[in-house]
């Protein structure tokens, strides 16, 4: 056992043995903070348990948080060790390492909770729904997705982190990475995937089925509208993904032939079935952000969204298309002349809808009255930067030149200006704009405009380089270069950049802090003067059952209607009706550490933890199949509660 | 979430009384459109490997149709008795319905029995999980397939005894209910399995 | 829309699903084994045959157009069925032009 942890342990390289030591003293930290202020009690029944959508959400945010950081540090260590030639900041088997854990980690721990989060938190007030469908499920798939990105973390410091990039491609990622790197890729990310799986069958069954009275599809916001799209494309894509890192796991674990060079396997399959789910995945992401910047233009241009149709239908074409055109990802890698036009011709054709919402967006701004917040800044920032992202993502479309740009900055370029401008943007603007929903104050906006322009403009300072270094030739990849390569000067920009940005995130954290103490508490529930029905609430946090009294609603921008009709004033006579809640859920986080349990004895071979694992988790099915007629049973929030918690709003009004 | 007897109507069927059935049931078929995809990943990767036959014996030489047949066959009856169990529980029979429920379970596990066998009987012909890529996406196909069917098995047994406990009630309605989707939907999958993989591999 | 619980006494539909179904798959055997014809069509007349089968087991066993959404229920399981097709056909496609 002790031989165990010595051979796996990482203390030969003084950056990880500080990062060893400072997460050791966070944890003592952690621990010693709880148990002096007895807050391990709050912590379980108001957290770690709770089924309430927007507590859940709350963690998703705080994780994905985290792991930004992390992500993040992994970036400007890379960006450090190219900032000149030759050289030795890090070894090459560490850089591998660090932007396999990048990219793994901001896609799939940061991109996803980040928005997971805003979902959770948001669209069931918007649609005016008491809770998602299944709160227990919810509660488990945050606990997967937590413990699916511990899982894959650990890496870093026990038994080292993947190796092979965060597309993992076969052969190197089998016979090319005999460590446990790969197999803390493959179960982490099977772990979490599990969550995110059921959190789109969720959403998609709160969506369809629990939107309040009169909400038509076709009054829903566009923010629910790119959730539900989103959901389905989880639910076609996700299972996909599992498929596959179960494949890998086994030819690593158990001696099958999928993806290995030998006895018939093909490596390009692994290619094939990644971007089946890969592609799906970019616009997991990207949708709920378009959704993100529909709800904060429509707010501070104070007009409705123009052209909503046209939106969704947009918005559903691109979700069809997006399983369509997963080719281009490796059109280098020998296909046909007739397979690599079908896949240009799908590439290109998702420009258009794209198109017609770039134009939408566009459309709403024109001739209002802006009103340029922190969340707005975002958004604006966010639609030339995108465009560029997606201009060059046209470029690459095209399979006779994606020869020239394929593998190398021009394409590192691309993608970054789709998913920082498209995605992190989007996450920054969403988290400032439903701030003050969730801790009942707003961020400082000085600060917030001065962490958008330091992180704006550093991010293009620190990529737009990317694209000159492309057609320079310099590959994607390569942990060093040499001086005659002629990439020097391209390169301390870049870094220089990735500084700027570092320093808004830093100065979007410190904002949080600082509005802590310093923001002034919101009375109403309306912060900016919204839209849509998350912002009627009756407090400035909403309560844990959302509506006292869902209202009717005749229309888009259900709210601002309201408003409009000054109902809020007419309603002050409200009959309240006891609501029924659920109970709170501790079988999902024991079931989540299980899988853990079960993931780490996988990682190492270590076959009677990993039967331990597995048992542990049948068994956690079995209580919730047997006890779920009682743990479903819920409570109602009585009307006296009911009468004392909308009180003060009614003094107020 | 429970609120029994939101909708009112008498002719709705119990699994469909009470709040939390219609969105179990109506999330169930969410949860099938996933499995589909899950199950056609692993045919997309038995397909693409087809003809990675290279060291180990051909399907058509080990292959066995009458065998698939009887097993097709078996699984076909088990989803019919499934159904007539949801008819009797419509009707209100308990009794019956449990009964079919259980003929559901024995022809479920006599398809898992043979599916053994032929896996035992594969084996002994050499062809292994590692033998080479075409036994592998076999095995991890079929194999899954059976995993589900023997998940089924056991989830179908502790709803029976949630039954035999309770009382046909809108809550256990909706589970006797749902795992018989489930389990028609193992029949379905098994149409697949039995059209892709074994006739088409005894055609050649 | 719900079957009612009274009016059908005798499952018509299950036995009739199953009497197809048993049909089905005994022509499935025939077109493969006996009939004699080109690979590449029987490829083509068993999977009509299974997709058929499976619309079966959707419609006549599981009452897919059941529930206030049978109409979302039906459009999940086309959108499955178009999702499946492009994973198993795309990727043979491509994986069989790669050289």
């Amino acid at each position: 056992m002790i031989d165990f942890i010595k051979e796996n342990l990482i203390l030969n390289d003084p950056l990880i043995v500080g990062a060893n030591v400072s997460i050791l003293l966070t944890l003592i930290a952690i621990v010693f903070v709880l148990t002096y202020f007895k807050k391990w009690k709050w912590l379980w029944t108001e957290w770690v348990t709770t089924v309430d959508h927007k507590k859940i959400g709350i963690m998703y945010i705080i994780s994905a948080l985290l792991m930004l950081f992390r992500g993040g540090v992994d970036a400007l260590l890379m960006r450090a060790q190219l900032t000149v030639p030759n050289n030795d900041f890090l070894s090459p088997q560490h850089y591998n390492e660090i932007f396999t854990t990048h990219g793994t980690i901001m896609i799939l721990f940061m991109a996803m909770p980040f928005l997971l989060g805003l979902m959770n938190f948001v669209v069931p007030l918007q649609i005016g729904a008491r809770d998602v469908a299944y709160p227990y499920l919810n509660n488990l798939s945050f606990w997967s997705f937590f413990f699916g990105a511990i899982l894959f973390n650990v890496s870093f410091v026990f038994g080292g982190s993947p190796d092979a990039g965060w597309t993992n491609y076969a052969p190197l990622a089998i016979e090319g990475s005999p460590g446990p790197g790969i197999n803390y890729y493959l179960l982490g990310l099977q772990v979490s995937g599990i969550g995110t799986l059921l959190t789109g069958i969720n959403f998609i069954v709160t969506i369809i089925k629990m939107r309040a009275p009169g909400m038509k599809l076709l009054r829903m916001p566009m923010f629910s509208w790119t959730t539900l799209i989103t959901s389905f494309i989880i639910v076609f894509a996700f299972p996909i993904l599992t498929v596959t890192l179960a494949l890998m796991t086994f030819d690593r674990l158990f001696g099958t032939h999928f993806f290995t060079l030998t006895d018939g396997g093909n490596p390009m399959l692994w290619s094939n079935l990644f971007w089946l789910w890969g592609h799906p995945e970019v616009y997991i992401v990207v949708l709920p952000a378009f959704g993100i910047f529909s709800e904060v233009i429509a707010t501070f241009a104070k007009k409705t969204l123009f052209g909503y149709k046209s939106m969704i239908i947009s918005l559903v074409v691109i979700s069809f298309l997006s399983f369509l055109v997963w080719v281009h990802h490796f059109f280098t890698m020998g296909g046909s002349a007739a397979i690599n036009n079908v896949f240009s011709i799908t590439t290109m054709a998702i420009a258009i809808p794209t198109g017609i919402k770039i134009f939408n967006w566009l459309g709403t701004l024109y001739k209002s009255r802006i009103q340029f917040t922190t969340a707005m800044l975002w958004a604006l920032g966010f639609i030339p930067t995108f465009v560029i992202g997606g201009v060059t993502g046209v470029m690459l479309g095209m399979a006779a030149a994606d020869f020239q740009y394929h593998n190398n900055y021009f394409l590192v370029a691309h993608f970054h200006y789709t998913l920082i401008a498209g995605v992190v943007f989007a996450c920054f603007a969403g988290f400032v704009y439903w701030y003050p929903k969730m801790f009942g104050h707003k961020l400082d906006e000085r600060l917030g405009k001065l962490s958008f322009w330091f992180f704006a403009i550093g991010f293009n300072v620190c990529f737009l380089p990317q694209f000159l270094l492309g057609f320079a030739g310099m590959p994607r990849r390569v942990y060093t270069y040499v001086p005659e390569d002629g990439w020097t000067a391209l390169n301390v920009v870049s870094t220089i950049g990735a500084i700027g940005m570092g320093i808004g995130f830093l100065i979007l954290v410190y904002n949080i802090h600082y509005s802590i103490r310093n923001a002034k508490k919101e009375t109403t529930g309306d912060a900016w003067n919204g839209r849509t029905l998350e912002w009627a609430t009756t407090t400035a946090i909403p309560p844990h059952y959302n509506f006292a009294d869902v209202p009717e609603i005749k229309g888009i921008d259900a709210f601002w209607q309201m408003k409009q009709e000054n109902e809020e004033k007419k309603k002050k006579t409200i009959t309240y009706r006891p609501i029924h809640m659920p109970n709170n859920a501790s079988t999902p986080f024991v079931m989540s550490a299980l899988f853990f349990v079960a993931g780490f004895g996988l990682v190492f071979e270590l076959w009677w933890l990993a039967v331990i694992g597995g048992i542990g988790i049948i068994a956690c099915l079995l209580i919730r199949s047997i006890r779920s007629h009682k743990e479903d049973e819920g409570y109602y929030v009585t009307v006296e509660e009911l009468k004392k918690m909308e009180q003060p709003f009614h003094k107020e009004a | 979430m429970a609120q029994i007897n939101t909708t009112n109507n008498p002719d709705t069927p119990l699994e469909y009384q009470s709040e939390t059935g219609r969105l179990n049931i109506f999330g169930f078929w969410i949860f099938l459109g996933a499995e589909v995809a899950l199950f056609a990943t692993l045919f997309a990767a038995y397909f693409a490997l087809k003809d990675g036959t290279a060291g180990g014996p051909l399907p058509i030489d080990v292959f066995d149709l009458n065998n698939t047949i009887i097993m097709t066959l078996i699984l076909l009856i088990s989803s019919f008795t499934s159904g007539l169990a949801i008819h009797e529980m419509r009707r209100n029979n308990v009794k019956s319905m449990i009964v079919w429920l259980v003929i559901t379970l024995i022809f479920g596990l006599a398809f898992l029995y043979m599916e053994i066998e032929e896996f035992i009987h594969l084996v002994n012909e050499g062809a292994n999980l590692g033998t080479n890529a075409y036994w592998s996406s076999f095995y991890l196909l079929t194999g899954t397939h059976g995993l589900h069917v023997t998940f089924g098995i056991c989830w179908i047994v502790l709803i029976i005894t949630q039954v035999l406990r309770r009382g046909l009630t809108p809550e256990t309605a909706k589970k006797v209910f749902v795992s018989s989707l489930y389990w028609h939907f193992l029949d379905f999958v098994w149409i697949f399995v039995f059209t892709g993989v074994y006739l088409l591999g005894m055609v050649g | 829309m719900m079957d009612s619980r009274k009016s059908n006494p005798f499952p018509w539909m299950q036995v009739v699903g199953f009497l197809l179904s048993v049909a089905l798959t005994f022509m499935a055997v025939w077109i493969g084994m006996r009939a004699g014809l080109p690979y590449n069509t029987i490829i083509i007349l068993v999977f009509v045959l299974a997709f058929i089968q499976a619309a079966i087991q959707l419609f006549m066993f599981m009452h897919i157009t059941e529930g206030a959404h049978g109409i979302w229920q039906i459009g999940k399981m086309l959108s499955a069925a178009f999702i499946a097709i492009v994973i198993v056909a795309g990727s043979v496609w491509v994986l069989n032009s790669m050289h």
